[in-house]
C-alpha cells in the first residue's frame, strides 16, 4: 500500500518534469523562448541536478557538505578531457565528420566517466571526512574543495595522437593542450545539448527518489534521525553516509560534465567556495530535504538574474539575506509561531527535514 | 541472606516458568565475566558478572546513577569495556561494534525514546528488519524484481511485528506523533524486527500508566514464548519487575549487590538498605 | 640560510595574526558551541572602518584601530543578537547555514559600499610606531624622515651582505598576540565573567542554574571576539596592504584552521596552532609550489581532525548515549 503511493508519487514527479520539458520545447519551436534564457536552458539542468544531488547530502543525509563545486569540478575536467580524447580517436579511425556525429553518444559517455572519477574523489573524500561530524565535517568539506581547486589549477592535460598526457605544475606538455592550469579548458567543442540535460535531471531524479523509497534510502534517513539507534539495529552507519557522499558526488560530476561541455572554456576558479554556497541556497530555499523545492529553486534562482540584470549586484547580497530568513523563519521558535499566527498554511515545514514527495 | 557466588546461574528456579524447556544449563545468551569500565578513573562498572539463559527474563536494577544504562552500554558494544569480557551465545564480543553486537543477537530499546521521529511507524519497523531483507542499492535505484520481492516481504513482516502490540492499524502514523507509551512499544517492536535473541529494555515502562504496564507485562512475556529470546530489562516499576522477571540483578554503585529471585531479592538486606538507606528498624 | 630565516618570520608574524583570529573562533566555539563562519568578515570591516577613518577622515591611526575595535564589537554583539540567539535551541546545521549567510551578506554590504575594487592599506602600524617614537621623545620628526626604514631592527647581517630583519610591523604584531593572549588567559581565570564563559562551555544548563545570564556570556564573547577581529584585521592589512571585500574570507578559515590544530576552546592552543599554521603556509609556499600554499593549510587541517580530532591543547568530550 505504502509502496504503491509512493511509486505514484514519484511517477507524478516525472511526469511534471517532462510536461515542463515538452512545453519549454514547443515554446521554443513557436520561438517563443528569447535568445537569453536558450542560453540559459542547459545551466539550467546542471544546477538543478546539482541542487537535487547536494540535498541528498544534506537533506536526506544530514550532513552539511560545503564543497559540492570541488566535485562538479572534477565531472567538469575529466569529462571534458574524456570527451575530446574520445572525438580524437574516433576522428583518427574515422574522420571528422563521423566524431561531430557520434556527439550525443560521446557526451553520455563523458557524463559516465565525469561521474565515475567524481564518484572516486568523493570515495576518497569520504573515506575521512565521514569519521567527522556536524561542523567539523562541514569545513572539511570545505577545505577539500578549495584542495581539488588548487590541484587542479596546477594540471596541463593535452592529448597527442590519441594520447592523454598530464603534467603537474609544467605547461610544457606534447600536443593539443586541452586544460591549461589556471587558465582552465580550452577549444572544447560544445556538445552539450538541452535534450541531454534533461534526460540528466530525469535520471538524477530516478536516482534521488529511488534511493530515498528503498531499504538503503531508509538507512540513509535512520543514521541522520539518530546514529545511535541505526547502529543499535544493526545499520553500518559509515556505509550508508558513504553511499549518500559518493551518489551525490556522482551526479555532481554528471553536472559538471554537461556543463563543461556547454563552454569553449572553463576555468577551475568557477568551482569556488562561492559556487557550493549558491547551490546550498538553492537547497535551503526550496526546503533542505525536499527535492520538488531544490528543483524549483534552482530553475528560479538561475533564471531570476538574467532577467533582472541591473540588480546583479544585489544578487549574492539577496541571497545572502534569504539563507539567514529562511533559517531564522524555519528553526527560531519565535519566528515559527508569529508566522504560523499570520500564515493560515505552514511554511515552517521546509526546514524540518521533511521527504520529498 | 545467601550471597551467592559471583559466576553462579541467575535463575536455578523460575518464578512462574512458562517455558517448559527452561535451559540455562545449555547455553546461555549472554555471560559477563569481570566486565568493568571506567570514565576516567571513575568506576562506572565494576567486576559485573552475569549469565542469562536462553527464554529468561532478567531485572536489572538500581538506584538511580547506579550504573545500570552503561551495562547496556557495555553489552550493545556502545562502550568498550576497560576489563572482563562479553560473551553473546557463547561469542566474545571484544573489538565489535554496535552492529556487530546486532548481528549477534542483541538489541536494545533507549531509557530516552530514539525512533525515527520524522518516519512512518511502519518505516521504524522496516528498518529495524534491514539486515533481515537483504538487497542491494542497485536493486533498490532499478526497482529489479529482487527488489519488489522483498519489499512486499518487508512489508508483510513488519505488519506482523506491529500487530503484537495491535499497532498495525498505526503503521502509517508518523513515529514522532504517537502517544508516548506507543512510542516505547514501538521501540520494543523495531528491536524485535532485528531478529534478537536478547532484548535489552531501558525502563519500558517509563511514563505508562499502570493500565499500559500491566499491558506490556503480558506483552512481553508474550514476546519472550514467541519468539523464544531472553528479556533483560531496567526498569524502576517494581511491580513489573517482580513481577515477570524470574532473576533480579542489584547493582549499586556500578557493582553487583545482591542476584537471585524476585523474593529473595526483597528480603535481602543490603538491597534494602541500598534502597532506603540504613535502616533504624526492621524492614518489611 | 638567511632567506629560510626570513621565511620563518614571515610565518611567524601571519601565524600571529591568525592566532588573534583563531581566539575569536576558539572562544566562540568553546562557550557558544557553533561556528562563527562570519567572524573572518567582521576582520575585513576593521580593516575597512580603519581604512576610512585614516584616508577619508584623516584621523591619526591609533584613533582609527579604537574606531574600528568599537564598530566591530558592535557590530558582534549585534549579529549574535539578531542572526544566532533566535537559534540557540535549533540544529548545529542550522546555525551553520546562518552563520554563512551572515558571511556572504557582509561582504556583500561591503562591496556595494566600497565596491569589490581593492584598496591599498596605509602602514598603519608603522605610522604608529613613528608618531610614538615622537610623542615619547625617542626621536625627532627629522630624524625619523631621513631614516629610510624606522623601527626596522636588523637581527643580524652575512658576510655576503644578507641582512635579516624584523620590521616594525612585525614586531607590532608579534608582541600584540603575546599581549592579547596573556590579558585573555587572565580574564577568564582570574574575572566573574571570565569564570562565568568557562562555566558556560562546560555545561550550559548548570550555569544556568547557577544563576549565571548564559545569553549575556555570549554576547560578551562574541564582544571579545570581534574586538580582537578588529586588531586582527588591522595587523593583517597592515602587513599585506591589500583590502577588498573577501580580504577576510580566507584568513578567517585559516584561522579556523589553527584553533582546530590547536585544540578549539584552548587559548594558548589557538597561539600555538596560529603561528605553526603560518609557518607551515609561508614554507610550503616558499619549498613546495605557490599555487598549493592554501592547500597545504587544508591538508593540515584534514590530518588533524583525522588524528587528534581534539587539537593539540584540546579536551575530549563524551557523546551521551
Amino acid at each position: 500500500m505504502k509502496l504503491k503511493k509512493s511509486t505514484i508519487n514519484n511517477l507524478i514527479s516525472y511526469g511534471i518534469v517532462i510536461v515542463a520539458f515538452v512545453a519549454v520545447q514547443l515554446l521554443q519551436n513557436a520561438g517563443l523562448v528569447s535568445r537569453s534564457l536558450r542560453g540559459q536552458l542547459v545551466p539550467i539542468c546542471v544546477y538543478i541536478v546539482m541542487a537535487v544531488s547536494l540535498n541528498l547530502t544534506v537533506g536526506i543525509s544530514g550532513e552539511l557538505s560545503l564543497g559540492h563545486a570541488g566535485f562538479m569540478s572534477v565531472g567538469v575536467f575529466s569529462g571534458v578531457v574524456f570527451s575530446q580524447w574520445m572525438t580524437s580517436l574516433i576522428a583518427m579511425r574515422y574522420d571528422a565528420a563521423v566524431a561531430a556525429q557520434q556527439e550525443t553518444l560521446i557526451l553520455v559517455v563523458s557524463m559516465f566517466v565525469g561521474g565515475l572519477f567524481a564518484g572516486l574523489a568523493g570515495v576518497i573524500i569520504g573515506i575521512p571526512v565521514l569519521r567527522l561530524r556536524g561542523d567539523y565535517l562541514a569545513i572539511v568539506t570545505l577545505a577539500f574543495g578549495e584542495i581539488i581547486r588548487n590541484v587542479i589549477n596546477c594540471l596541463y592535460i593535452s592529448i597527442d595522437n590519441g594520447r592523454v598526457h598530464i603534467a603537474f605544475d609544467n605547461p610544457n606538455v606534447a600536443g593539443e593542450i586541452i586544460v591549461n592550469g589556471p587558465a582552465g579548458t580550452r577549444g572544447v567543442d560544445r556538445i552539450s545539448t538541452f535534450v541531454i540535460g534533461f534526460a540528466l535531471v530525469l535520471f538524477t531524479l530516478f536516482v534521488v527518489l529511488n534511493l530515498i523509497n528503498s531499504r538503503s534510502g531508509r538507512a540513509i534517513m535512520a543514521c541522520r534521525d539518530s546514529r545511535i539507534a541505526a547502529e543499535s539495529v544493526g545499520i553500518n552507519v559509515t556505509k550508508y553516509r558513504m553511499m549518500a557522499f559518493v551518489t551525490s558526488a556522482f551526479l555532481a560530476g554528471m553536472a559538471g560534465v554537461l556543463y563543461g561541455l556547454n563552454m569553449t572554456s572553463v576555468q577551475s576558479s568557477r568551482f569556488n567556495f562561492d559556487t557550493s554556497i549558491l547551490v546550498l541556497v538553492f537547497v535551503v530555499l526550496g526546503g533542505i530535504g525536499n527535492i520538488w523545492g531544490s528543483i524549483i529553486a534552482a530553475t528560479l534562482l538561475t533564471v531570476l538574474p538574467e532577467m533582472l540584470r541591473e540588480f546583479s549586484d544585489y544578487r549574492m547580497l539577496v541571497y545572502a539575506v534569504v539563507l539567514i530568513l529562511v533559517m531564522l523563519v524555519t528553526n527560531s521558535p519565535m519566528m515559527r509561531a508569529f508566522f504560523g499566527r499570520i500564515l493560515p498554511h505552514r511554511r515552517g515545514d521546509a526546514g524540518k527535514g521533511g521527504e520529498a514527495a | 541472606m545467601t550471597m551467592r557466588r559471583s559466576t553462579t546461574k541467575m535463575v536455578p528456579v523460575p518464578s512462574h516458568s512458562i517455558v517448559p524447556e527452561r535451559d540455562v544449563d545449555k547455553m546461555p545468551v549472554l555471560e559477563t565475566r569481570h566486565l568493568g569500565i571506567d570514565f576516567g578513573g571513575l568506576k562506572a562498572v565494576e567486576d559485573f558478572n552475569l549469565t542469562i539463559g536462553k527464554t529468561e527474563i532478567a531485572g536489572l536494577i538500581g538506584p538511580n546513577g547506579a550504573g545500570k544504562t552503561t551495562v547496556f552500554n557495555l553489552l550493545t558494544k556502545v562502550y568498550q569495556p576497560t576489563s572482563g569480557t562479553v560473551l553473546i551465545n557463547g561469542k566474545d564480543t571484544a573489538g565489535m561494534n554496535t552492529v556487530q553486537a546486532n548481528k549477534l543477537g542483541v538489541a536494545r530499546t533507549f531509557q530516552n525514546i530514539r525512533l525515527f521521529g520524522n518516519m512512518s511507524v511502519e518505516d521504524n519497523v522496516r528498518i529495524g528488519l534491514h539486515n533481515q531483507v537483504p538487497y542491494g542499492m542497485f536493486s533498490g535505484i532499478f526497482r529489479m524484481p529482487n527488489f519488489w520481492r522483498q519489499e512486499k516481504k518487508q512489508h508483510k513482516r513488519a505488519l506482523e511485528l506491529l500487530s503484537i502490540f495491535d499497532m498495525q492499524d498505526m503503521a502509517s502514523a508518523k513515529a514522532g506523533s504517537l502517544p508516548y507509551g506507543a512510542q516505547r512499544r514501538l521501540e520494543i517492536v523495531r528491536a524485535l524486527a532485528t531478529n534478537p535473541s536478547l532484548l535489552l529494555l531501558d525502563e519500558p515502562a517509563a511514563g505508562m500508566n499502570p493500565h499500559e504496564t500491566e499491558d506490556l507485562m503480558d506483552s512481553i512475556i508474550k514476546i519472550r514464548d514467541q519468539f523464544q529470546i531472553a528479556v533483560m530489562l531496567i526498569e524502576h516499576d517494581m511491580k513489573l519487575v517482580m513481577g515477570i522477571c524470574e532473576g533480579i540483578c542489584v547493582l549499586n554503585y556500578g557493582r553487583i549487590i545482591a542476584k537471585g529471585t524476585a523474593e529473595e531479592i526483597q528480603q535481602n538486606p543490603t538491597v534494602i538498605e541500598a534502597y532506603l538507606g540504613r535502616r533504624k528498624e526492621d524492614g518489611k | 640560510m638567511t632567506l629560510f630565516l626570513e621565511r620563518i618570520i614571515s610565518g611567524i608574524n601571519l601565524g600571529s595574526i591568525y592566532a588573534i583570529i583563531a581566539l575569536g573562533y576558539t572562544m566562540v566555539y568553546g562557550i557558544a558551541r557553533m561556528l562563527n563562519f562570519a567572524h573572518g568578515d567582521v576582520i575585513m570591516v576593521g580593516a575597512y572602518i580603519c581604512f576610512v577613518a585614516i584616508s577619508s577622515f584623516s584621523l591619526p591611526p591609533a584613533v582609527g584601530i579604537l574606531l574600528a575595535v568599537v564598530v566591530c564589537t558592535v557590530l558582534g554583539i549585534t549579529i549574535e543578537r539578531l542572526a544566532y540567539r533566535p537559534l540557540r535551541q535549533a540544529a548545529p546545521l542550522a546555525v551553520l547555514i546562518t552563520a554563512i549567510g551572515v558571511s556572504y551578506l557582509l561582504q556583500n554590504l561591503a562591496q556595494l559600499i566600497w565596491t569589490a575594487n581593492p584598496k591599498s592599506f596605509p602602514l598603519v602600524i608603522d605610522t604608529m610606531i613613528k608618531d610614538a617614537a615622537v610623542f615619547l621623545g625617542i626621536a625627532s620628526p627629522e630624524e625619523i624622515a631621513a631614516s629610510s626604514n624606522f623601527g626596522t631592527v636588523v637581527l643580524y647581517t652575512s658576510e655576503s651582505g644578507a641582512t635579516l630583519r624584523l620590521t616594525g610591523t612585525t614586531i607590532v604584531t608579534i608582541l600584540a598576540n603575546i599581549v592579547i593572549m596573556i590579558a585573555l588567559t587572565q580574564f577568564t581565570s582570574r574575572t566573574k565573567m571570565g569564570k562565568a564563559m568557562r562555566a558556560v562551555s562546560e555545561d550550559r544548563g548548570a550555569a544556568e542554574l547557577m544563576g549565571i545570564s548564559v545569553n549575556r556570556t555570549i554576547a560578551v564573547t562574541f564582544a571579545i571576539g570581534s574586538a580582537l577581529a578588529a586588531i586582527a584585521g588591522v595587523l593583517l592589512c597592515s602587513s599585506y596592504q591589500v583590502l577588498q571585500p573577501t580580504t577576510g574570507s580566507m584568513p578567517g578559515i585559516k584561522a579556523f584552521t589553527a584553533a582546530v590544530f590547536g585544540g578549539i576552546g584552548s587559548i594558548p592552543g589557538a597561539m600555538i596552532g596560529g603561528i605553526l599554521l603560518g609557518v607551515i603556509e609561508i614554507l610550503g609556499g616558499a619549498y613546495v609550489s605557490t599555487q598549493l600554499s592554501d592547500a597545504f593549510v587544508f591538508a593540515v587541517l584534514i590530518v588533524v581532525l583525522l588524528v587528534k580530532p581534539t587539537g593539540l591543547l584540546g579536551k575530549k568530550a563524551n557523546e551521551k548515549v
